[in-house]
């Protein structure tokens, strides 16, 4: 009777295995490949490389595969296999407007140089149950274009830099960007310590701030500068070689948000960025990163800080998904010593009114309590 | 305390799960073992003081342990014993997990002795057995900062631990006084170390909140997910906060241990039916089961160790 | 009042405050001595409150500088210390009244609590002595002592205030500054705070700047008035002084739009 209330060993060991057999299901249904998940869940795939911090297609099919699905707790394994790889180096910081382009949007220019390319989107679909799928639906090979897409495809932001209308992009000094998963992040955070946690952060907790400056709480009137989506080269300088080489090749988007700004007493009126960042294509995720980093430049644009989205101690430490996911989930750990610590302190108070006090108690006001 | 990657068990009398292959010894790189005993000695430098270090995410969820383990895994060698316990038992599911973790990475040996163990990875409770200078307790520690219940911004907590302003501590006990004739924090009840900094001693109880003081044994303590480590060097000053006339007071029980007959050790109640009997037992089960050998004068269960 | 012999409590010099290129308050001098009491009034915009804030630790200056005659090393620049150093003398030999009393209290501890706050912070560890010192002064700011243990949530405008003065007021400070203290109050619950917070300061000798725009209550409360206008002091002298025989054409217009009392 003793023991079982706790947990034991071999009861953890039972739950274990029968996990497996869930994650596996029906054997008689054939058994998902990495493949599979690789090439027709590549959106998953890539949510997992860019909370996972991660870029390797084939360990975040496994994770999701693993997962059962569970993003989440994908991007948690893939976050915990990182822990353990050395570092090596740093790669050569990434030039976006090289990026093969597979998609190209502006909502701020009907035309534009480069042209808008529009790619593969659900933007243009109708959500309608496409019911030919679940009937393995083969699929028309898509139509090539008659032109290669423009090579020159210079940035939005830098046609609006050359009329001095937007803000320079600087960075706050030569010095090495912050390093979230290397260092505790400071309070307040310089902007790259900020860019590095909202490119990590949960897509869901970044909508919904987003959305929440977009509906009056923190001021924020964002036009969609640009999107791009593509492939990019990624250099690296070995020590041994002295010069770049060229160490693979990866998806990202980006995503410039154009803020109003109506200038201030040393700087007159111009636009202001947000920017967003992804691993894969993630274009959700890349713009409510934008307009929540431009929302957590109020203090540096001496603006209110007033809403949730502008309080950048609320956002940066809420903003992991591995870590709010463990914390809520550990009230699943025993919590019996706690709890019999509070059993008898309650105990005590109640037999204290009992005793001390037969009439009419004082309203007893909330106290908090610890964790 | 030395690690290196090899997965060797010198001190083989453990049956230890398979060692993982392709994983380093107590899973963390050196580079970040390094730089987890550079904080923890900066943390027994200023007693109580929490030091910001770059936690990492381990295979075990954030509020499961993981600044607990990621401290055990940086100062555990392979000569260590390591004894973990969750609520005081060493047979919890979250015990049982961190237990195996360690014997699949490290390969050390394991207890549930305490006073064989070299380290003690322990959550919610402290040992009753005293422990010697030999040992270590590791914390896990789910909210570091004891001064979050009344100011949550960190760079205003950061600024009254650096100033020492801590008036705003002792208005929550006053408030508590004045509401219920008593102190009503029964567990994560905080302490000042050495006379200087406030800490929280983690979701331990009160009860345990003595066992601190003057403790020969150096106590660490890791957050992973809020990424602090703080320590209690051996033999220093632990004060639980309270006020000359409401003098700090622990946890009694009219009852003893139905199992070992203890009086003097924190009981977890335990319901028996659905009529609400129930029977009050010892919650540090090794303490239990020595104390129940004492009395027999004869080993009760012969396989102490590990399972 | 002959306080010219001794050392001035809090000194001004030069005082001046700018955001990006508009005037918050330019070039302002003036000594407070002990037990004296200095309104400022202005009309919002005119930079009262943001002189209020620089002198009392709460907003660098752009130039000029705040002393204060601290207890050991007599007169010193407030921003030259240390933080720590300004931060205790902010607790203990300071007090601040703030305008929105929700800036001033803890809403979620007990009214007991709140007066009692300060004697914790500077080391009282004695739970009954603290307790009767905060009734002691629950009845000095003239509150029903069953209010002891309520929270500050469900008392009035007036009560929020006088709870405010008695929490500042348990440490005996040297110097207390009140932003707009009655502002918000019904004309009968104004007065009646007027009357305690002028009994208490010239009870206790305790300095205070008092920034209001409300020339009924400057002539009640202040023994001299600074008058301001866009930033700058355009006149200054004994507040009867000042009312009865204003000399610049704006005060001229201040009091002639308000008064009569």
């Amino acid at each position: 009777m003793y023991v079982a209330v706790k947990g034991g060993e071999s009861a953890i060991r039972n739950s274990q295995q029968l996990l497996a057999e869930e994650r596996r299901g029906d054997r008689n249904v054939e058994e998902l490949t990495l493949d599979q998940i690789q090439n027709q869940m590549s959106l998953a795939v890539d949510r997992v490389m860019a909370e996972g911090s991660l870029y390797d297609k084939e360990l975040a099919a496994l994770a999701i595969k693993q997962s059962r699905g569970d993003l989440v707790e994908a991007i948690f394994l893939l976050r915990a296999y990182r822990t353990t790889l050395p570092r090596f180096g740093t790669t050569i910081p990434i030039e976006t407007a090289n990026m093969s382009i597979r998609r190209r949007i502006s909502a701020t220019f009907k035309d534009l140089p480069g042209g808008q390319v529009l790619g593969p989107s659900f933007d243009y679909t109708h959500r309608l149950l496409d019911f030919s799928l679940a009937a393995n639906g083969d699929v028309p090979d898509a139509v090539e274009a008659e032109d290669a897409v423009d090579q020159n495809m210079p940035r939005v932001t830098d046609l609006l830099n050359n009329e001095g209308l937007i803000e320079e992009e600087k960075t706050e000094d030569d010095s090495e960007p912050f390093d979230i998963t290397r260092q505790s992040p400071k309070l307040p955070a310089e902007r790259t310590a900020r860019l590095q946690n909202l490119a990590r952060g949960d897509e869901g907790f970044l909508l919904a701030l987003a959305y929440s400056t977009q509906r009056g709480w923190g001021k924020n009137h964002p036009f969609a500068g640009e999107i791009r989506m593509g492939e990019l080269s990624i250099e690296f300088i070995p020590d041994e070689l002295g010069f770049p080489i060229e160490i693979g090749e990866i998806t990202i988007t980006e995503c410039q948000m154009i803020n109003q700004f109506k200038g201030s007493s040393e700087i007159p009126a111009q636009f202001t960025r947000g920017y967003g960042l992804s691993f894969g294509h993630n274009e959700r995720k890349t713009m409510a990163m934008g307009i929540i980093d431009r929302a957590l430049r109020a203090r540096e644009l001496d603006e209110q800080v007033q809403a949730p989205a502008q309080d950048e101690e609320f956002v940066l430490s809420h903003s992991c998904n591995v870590e709010a996911s463990g914390f809520v989930q550990h009230l699943k750990l025993p919590h019996y010593v706690d709890f019999q610590s509070e059993l008898v302190t309650v105990r005590a108070l109640r037999e204290a009114v009992n005793t001390d006090k037969p009439d009419e108690a004082e309203p007893i006001p909330g106290i908090v309590a610890a964790e | 305390m030395t690690a290196s990657s090899q997965n060797k068990n010198t001190n083989g009398s453990m049956e230890n799960p398979e060692i993982l292959e392709g994983y380093n010894f107590a899973y963390l790189d050196d580079q970040t073992k390094r730089m987890i005993r550079r904080a923890i000695l900066k943390a027994v430098a200023i007693p109580g003081y929490q030091v910001p270090f770059g936690s990492r995410e381990m295979p075990l969820p954030f509020g499961w342990g993981t600044g607990g383990i990621q401290v055990t895994a940086s100062i555990i060698g392979q000569d260590d014993i390591l004894k973990v316990i969750d609520q005081g038992s060493d047979d919890t599911t979250n015990a049982v997990n961190i237990r195996n973790f360690f014997g699949k990475t490290a390969g050390v040996d394991t207890t549930e002795k305490t006073n064989k163990a070299t380290v003690i990875q322990t959550r919610h409770r402290i040992p009753e057995t005293p422990l010697s200078k030999d040992q270590i307790l590791v914390y896990q520690v789910p909210i570091p900062e004891p001064l979050r219940w009344l100011e949550h911004r960190e760079t205003e907590t950061r600024k009254m631990h650096a100033l020492a302003e801590y008036g705003v501590m002792h208005v929550g006990l006053y408030e508590n006084i004045a509401h219920y004739g008593r102190v009503t924090t029964s567990y994560d009840y905080p302490v000042q170390v050495d006379d200087r900094y406030i800490m929280s001693p983690s979701p331990i109880p009160k009860f345990d909140n003595p066992k601190m003081d003057k403790m020969p044994a150096l106590q660490l303590f890791g957050a992973g997910r809020e990424k602090r480590i703080y320590a209690v060097p051996p033999f220093t000053k632990v004060k639980s906060l309270d006020f000359d006339d409401h003098p700090f007071t622990i946890e009694s029980w009219e009852e003893s241990c139905a199992l070992c007959g203890s009086s003097n050790s924190f009981l977890d109640e335990v319901i028996t039916d659905d009529e609400g009997t129930r029977m009050f037992v010892c919650s540090d089960s090794n303490f239990c089961k020595e104390q129940i050998e004492k009395l027999t004068n004869a080993p009760l269960l012969q396989n102490g160790d590990g399972s | 009042m002959t306080m010219s012999l001794q050392n001035p409590l809090l000194k001004v010099e030069n005082l001046s405050h700018y955001y990006g290129d508009q005037i918050g308050c330019e070039n302002i001098n003036f000594d407070i001595y002990n037990g004296e009491v200095l309104g400022v009034v202005g009309e919002s915009g005119s930079g009262k409150t943001t002189l209020l804030k620089l002198i009392s630790g709460l907003l660098c200056p752009n130039a000029g500088s705040v002393a204060f005659d601290t207890r050991i090393e007599g007169l010193r620049d407030i921003y030259k210390m240390s933080e720590p150093e300004r931060r205790l003398l902010m607790r203990t030999d300071w007090g601040i009244v703030y305008q929105n009393p929700k800036d001033g209290l803890r809403m979620n501890v007990s009214a007991g609590a709140n007066i009692g706050e300060r004697l914790m912070a500077i080391g009282n560890r004695n739970y009954a002595n603290i307790r009767s010192d905060s009734s002691d002064w629950l009845e000095k700011v003239e509150m029903d002592l069953e209010r002891m243990d309520h929270f500050p949530e469900t008392f009035s405008g007036g009560m929020l205030q006088r709870l405010q003065i008695a929490r500042n007021l348990i440490t005996k400070p040297r110097l207390v500054f009140m932003d707009e203290p009655t502002s918000g109050l019904d004309v009968s619950v104004q007065a009646r705070l007027l009357d305690l917070v002028r009994g208490l300061v010239s009870k206790l000798g305790i300095a205070c700047v008092i920034v209001s725009h409300d020339l009924g209550v400057m002539r009640l409360l202040s023994h001299r008035l600074m008058v301001m206008k866009s930033g700058k002091v355009v006149e200054q002298g004994l507040t009867d002084q000042v009312l009865d025989d204003p000399q610049d054409p704006y005060t001229q217009l201040l009091v002639s739009s308000i008064l009569p009392v």
